[in-house]
């Protein structure tokens, strides 16, 4: 049961997108397309669930004084992996990512995760909790993704390997006079504004529920 | 692209927060009042124009003659971390009254992604030694401009009636999306008018 609270707490409870809001770089930078927060998604989630299992087995060994530079390392190793597979075997979502795929070392998320969970937790406890946490950042990522690239493009990308080979859904309606600006930079912060009060509201009213009851 | 170019590029073209989302957690975090602002833009400046120098010569001098790129993010970040520390401990001898302006920001540059961020882009653009540092500097006083102009926004938001759930972190990422509408007037045909690329 307690097993079960750690995996499913990333994804509701604890969304770190929009209830924790750390790693925010890459969340609104790939968010042009779906398949690029597809992407982006399943990368963290395989850094962090690395670095979670590397570091909760090996906190009994790090010294509490250099903790820090530790992480970082075990992180950039893990995201060095993930930037030769993706180069080697998908180069265009490698290409799509571009400068936001390095920038995995540094985002908040993983980090906090390790010095918040990981240290403390047992080996599957903190494999549990990368799941959850990625899973939920993947979610984020989709739904932000979702809402910019169908009402700024009218199109859902779900697939974009090459020319040949890619599956794009065209919204007939909406991809005749889309809301442009929300692919461009302005609309990432505007839709990530509107969502972060919206989960603010509906955390309220099931506050207020939870009191009546 | 000429040295005025690559300035005007990253400080208002390709504004790191406004534009390329870099460093967007200390832009909420730190925006409060403008005093912080400064402390903290001044802090990131100084942090990547002389990160943009060093990863520069680690990467050419080092990574490059012993074929080792691959490396390149690892051994970036570890320089940034390291630098980063030298330069609390630097600032602390030298100069009593900097360390306690910027003393506090200082720790949590390293995990800033603006940082790491212009490193990497430098190399991928290939520029040499000057242009990096150029680069590095200009991306640093487009964050610091990013900053003091937001917190300014915030310190007058406060005195507003926002909506309860819009206050705090939400409003400030509507007019964070605003001020880049701004921004998207500064565009690459900019340079192309003023005859700098």
């Amino acid at each position: 049961m307690s097993h079960m609270n750690e995996l499913t707490k990333g994804i509701f409870k604890e969304n770190p997108t929009f209830i924790i809001m750390l790693g925010m770089c890459p969340t609104l930078g790939v968010t042009t397309q779906v398949f690029n927060a597809f992407g982006m998604g399943a990368s963290v989630l395989f850094v962090l669930l690395g670095s979670n299992i590397f570091i909760s087995a090996l906190r009994k060994i790090i010294p509490d004084s250099i903790r820090i530079p530790a992480y970082i390392v075990v992180i950039a190793s893990f995201v060095t992996i993930v930037e030769m597979v993706l180069h080697a075997f998908v180069p265009a979502v490698f290409n799509a990512l571009g400068v936001y795929l390095p920038l995995i070392v540094v985002n908040c998320i993983i980090l906090g995760r390790a010095e918040a969970f990981a240290n403390k937790n047992t080996v599957l406890d903190s494999a549990l909790d990368a799941i959850g946490m990625g899973i939920g950042f993947t979610l984020a990522l989709s739904l932000i993704a979702a809402i910019r690239e169908i009402f700024g493009a009218g199109t859902i990308t779900l697939f974009n390997l090459s020319e040949t080979q890619r599956l794009v859904i065209t919204l007939p309606g909406i991809s005749e006079s889309p809301v442009r600006v929300l692919t461009l930079a302005a609309g990432a912060l505007l839709v990530m504004g509107y969502l972060k009060a919206f989960f603010i509201w509906n955390g309220e009213r099931r506050a207020a529920k939870g009191g009546q009851a | 692209m000429s040295y005025i170019g690559i300035i005007i590029t990253y400080v208002f073209i390709q504004n790191f927060i406004l534009v390329q989302f870099m460093g967007l957690c200390p832009f909420i975090g730190v925006s409060k009042n403008s005093e912080s602002a400064i402390g903290m833009g001044m802090a990131v400046t100084f942090v990547t124009a002389v990160a943009s120098v060093v990863c520069y010569a680690v990467y050419t001098y080092l990574l490059v003659p012993f074929d080792l790129t691959y490396l390149q993010t690892i051994s970036f970040i570890l320089v940034i971390a390291a630098l980063v520390q030298m330069v609390e401990m630097v600032i602390r001898k030298m100069s009593p009254s900097l360390y306690k302006a910027l003393g506090i920001f200082l720790p949590l540059i390293t995990t800033n992604c603006a940082v790491l961020g212009i490193a990497i882009i430098n190399i991928d653009e290939g520029y040499n030694m000057l242009e990096s540092f150029l680069a590095g500097l200009a991306a640093g006083l487009g964050f610091t401009l990013a900053i003091v102009l937001m917190s300014n926004i915030r310190e007058k938001l406060e005195m507003t009636p926002v909506r309860r759930v819009f206050k705090g972190v939400p409003i400030a990422f509507i007019s964070a999306g605003l001020m880049a509408l701004a921004f998207m007037a500064f565009d690459s045909s900019l340079l192309t008018n003023l005859h700098l690329v």
